[in-house]
């Protein structure tokens, strides 16, 4: 049997991995693919917890499900903002769209 | 070892890698294709959980449709600059930030006393479908709004002006 810890050392990995991506990335959409590797993190987290602690329901599931469900609405918002910026500003770099920074 | 374990640690290790290949290669493209990687290793952790239902959902939604969306998104906004500068001069303070934070989690997993279960288990196709559809019918529900609104956002958003 594999251990709890396990599982959860391994998405606190994959979560380090995508805060690295998404602090020291410029591009935009590797921006949101290091989010994607995040929120895959978190669906370990809540798979793990759901097979392995007490509980008589499965909720770690259905919410996995559910954060399956806003991720895909949040990529798509994510990815229509990217290609309208690029058509206005023909970058996809964060660092330059910075109309709103103080 | 056990066949699950060597499954285990053959899927966490091409789940790290495509995590590095993503946040470390220098081609977006790459990026991309790493990402695959991650995603259907994680499918197969899933499997490994006994949420066969979820690895199915994981493999069509991220390994079908948000991958090739991040693929088309990448070609139709590729910039012009030669010398692709990928990172930003925050670089070290993000290390040690990611770094800083994974060994504060891993540390709290460790010491943490989980409630554990007398063994691993899963769940059902229909006690999942059950429950989804009648402890949780209505965050389901409102689910459904969110992505139909967001689809409508999207087409919105990206659509060509009309002047």
């Amino acid at each position: 049997m594999i251990p709890l810890e396990h599982f959860l050392t391994l998405s606190g990995i994959l979560f380090s991995l995508g805060l690295f991506g998404v602090l020291a990335r410029r591009n935009a959409v590797l921006i949101l693919m290091s989010i994607e590797l995040m929120l895959n993190a978190v669906n370990i987290n809540l798979v793990a917890f759901s097979a392995y602690l007490v509980s008589t329901e499965f909720v770690g599931q259905v919410f996995a499900l559910f954060v399956i469900v806003v991720a895909a609405a949040e990529v798509g918002l994510a990815l229509s903002i990217i290609i309208a910026i690029y058509r206005s500003r023909a970058t996809s770099n964060v660092d330059e769209v910075d109309l709103m920074k103080w | 070892m056990t066949g699950a374990q060597f499954l285990f640690y053959a899927l966490g290790l091409a789940t790290v890698m495509g995590g590095l290949g993503v946040v470390l290669s220098r081609n977006v493209v790459h990026s991309a294709l790493a990402l695959l990687l991650s995603l259907i290793a994680v499918a197969g952790i899933y499997v490994l959980l006994y949420a066969e239902f979820l690895a199915l959902v994981q493999v069509l939604i991220y390994g079908g449709a948000i991958v090739i969306l991040l693929l088309f998104v990448l070609m139709l906004t590729r910039s012009g600059e030669s010398p692709l500068v990928l990172d930003n001069p925050q670089k070290p303070v993000a290390l040690v930030v990611s770094l800083l934070f994974m060994a504060i989690a891993i540390v709290s997993f460790f010491l943490t006393r989980w409630k554990l279960a007398q063994a691993p288990r899963g769940v059902d196709f229909s006690v999942l479908g059950g429950s989804l559809f009648q402890d949780w019918v209505l965050p389901f529900e409102v689910a459904s709004l969110v992505l139909l609104v967001a689809l409508m956002g999207a087409i919105i958003i990206a659509r060509e002006s009309p002047q």
